[in-house]
């Protein structure tokens, strides 16, 4: 069977303030690729995921996924979607496990055990004490442990290395191109430089804002 | 592969969770109560020792003593939710919005107003309002807070994206919760005259059956524009 583009923008654009932020943008994203969102602040980086996701609408255009809207298919697409956003999203007076347990019970679980999840971003230790006594790292690190407790195909992810250091931005690098290598599809944006192995790294430059 | 949860897994799971988050801020929930165990406390102290007029005032004391502690609770529905990123993953969940709302502001009826109907006999007692007056009161509150709590949260879901939303909640929220007031003041009025209060409590009702077929969705999309 041909692979038709999983996701696809159609001449996107999102206007802010009356200002464009970007116009008649189009991209398409197959089973295994990563596009990397650049440029400077204020440029629509996150506008952009944020019209990928749905919860922003494009001012026009559409996004596609296997060929039909997003924001009719809406729970279909959303099973298939994890986000992690500029804000972590994640219950400062709850534990790490019980944060993930509801990131579960919102989308599709995975079938890995929730202590192997917590295992694997270091936070292990951590699994019945309170979020908000975390460090801002921590934090991100619970955040993007969503990705593994959840069995989605689209990886949507602004700044998802803010406040981590070194090694965990290379243990979530190597996670990334795992995620890649099973047919996923990620999003990101990204001041630190992504540097994956393969090939199928898409980079779009937003440029200046006008 | 493995599947979703079933939506009703799905809703439970998040009514416990909203439970859990209250009960370890409880400090902040069990304010609305205080106020309301307050104001009608103080109102005895400043209008003096006269029986038959406390008896009197009590339904409409009562229950606008109840509206403005509802008023007081609501902003918590959705303004944590908001402010830590946990609204947008409720939006970006698999299940229908509307339900995982549903379960949120059943939540808030379980900490905010059922604490009402407890302590209502108690200060209705200290009112001096009649014994046939008093099961009516807790049937009006019991049907009537949920009310509250489903309109509210349209009211919360369309201003938490605000940064002053406070002054425009009450201005949207209060008129929709005049009927409320109106229909279930009077039911506690007629029962301490010893008339019929069934057309009263329908009334109730059929605002109950309103606000929960309707208010969900509404909530969603308003939930849907603040935070886009």
């Amino acid at each position: 069977m041909p692979e038709t583009a999983l996701l696809e923008s159609q001449d996107l654009s999102c206007i802010r303030n009356d200002r464009a932020l970007f116009e008649h943008l189009d991209f398409t994203l197959e089973s295994g690729e990563m596009l990397v969102v650049e440029g400077p602040n204020g440029c629509g980086k996150t506008s952009l995921l944020r019209i990928l996701t749905g919860l922003r609408l494009a001012d026009s255009g559409e996004v596609l996924w296997r060929g039909q809207p997003i924001d009719r298919l809406a729970g279909d697409y959303y099973e298939q979607v994890t986000y992690v956003g500029h804000h972590d999203g994640v219950k400062h007076e709850l534990s790490c496990l019980e944060n993930l347990r509801l990131a579960r019970a919102m989308g599709v679980p995975s079938e890995r055990d929730l202590d192997d999840v917590l295992e694997q971003v270091n936070l292990y230790a951590y699994g019945d004490s309170e979020v908000g006594s975390m460090s801002a790292g921590q934090k991100r690190r619970l955040a993007l442990a969503r990705l593994l407790a959840t069995d989605s195909m689209i990886w949507i992810l602004d700044e998802p290395f803010t406040s981590l250091d070194k090694s965990s931005m290379a243990m979530f690098t190597t996670l990334f191109e795992q995620h890649l290598q099973r047919d996923g599809i990620i999003v990101a944006t990204s001041h630190h430089d992504i540097t994956l192995p393969t090939l199928a790294l898409q980079r779009l430059n937003l440029g200046q804002p006008a | 592969m493995s599947s979703r949860l079933s939506l009703l897994q799905a809703f439970v799971f998040l009514l416990r969770r909203d439970l859990l988050l209250a009960f370890r801020n409880r400090a902040e929930y069990a304010m609305p109560l205080l106020f309301f165990v307050l104001v009608i406390t103080l109102f005895p102290l400043a209008l003096g020792a006269l029986p038959e007029l406390l008896a009197r005032i009590a339904p409409g004391i009562i229950w606008v003593a109840a509206l403005l502690a509802a008023m007081l609770s609501l902003d918590s529905i959705f303004r944590s939710d908001f402010d830590d990123g946990s609204l947008e993953q409720i939006l970006l969940s698999a299940h229908p919005v509307a339900i995982l709302v549903l379960a949120k502001v059943s939540a808030h009826w379980l900490v905010t107003g059922l604490p009402l109907l407890i302590v209502a006999p108690l200060l209705a007692e200290m009112l001096g309002m009649p014994g046939q007056a008093q099961a009516t009161l807790l049937l009006t509150i019991l049907i009537g807070t949920p009310i509250l709590s489903m309109v509210g949260a349209i009211g919360v879901a369309l201003t938490v994206g605000l940064r002053k939303g406070g002054i425009i909640l009450s201005l949207l929220v209060l008129p929709l919760y005049v009927p409320v007031l109106i229909f279930a003041a009077s039911a506690i009025e007629n029962a301490a005259m010893g008339f019929e209060v069934s057309a009263q409590i329908y009334m109730l009702l059929a605002f109950l059956l309103l606000s929960v077929s309707l208010s969900p969705w509404a909530t969603a999309a308003a939930l849907r524009m603040s935070a886009s």
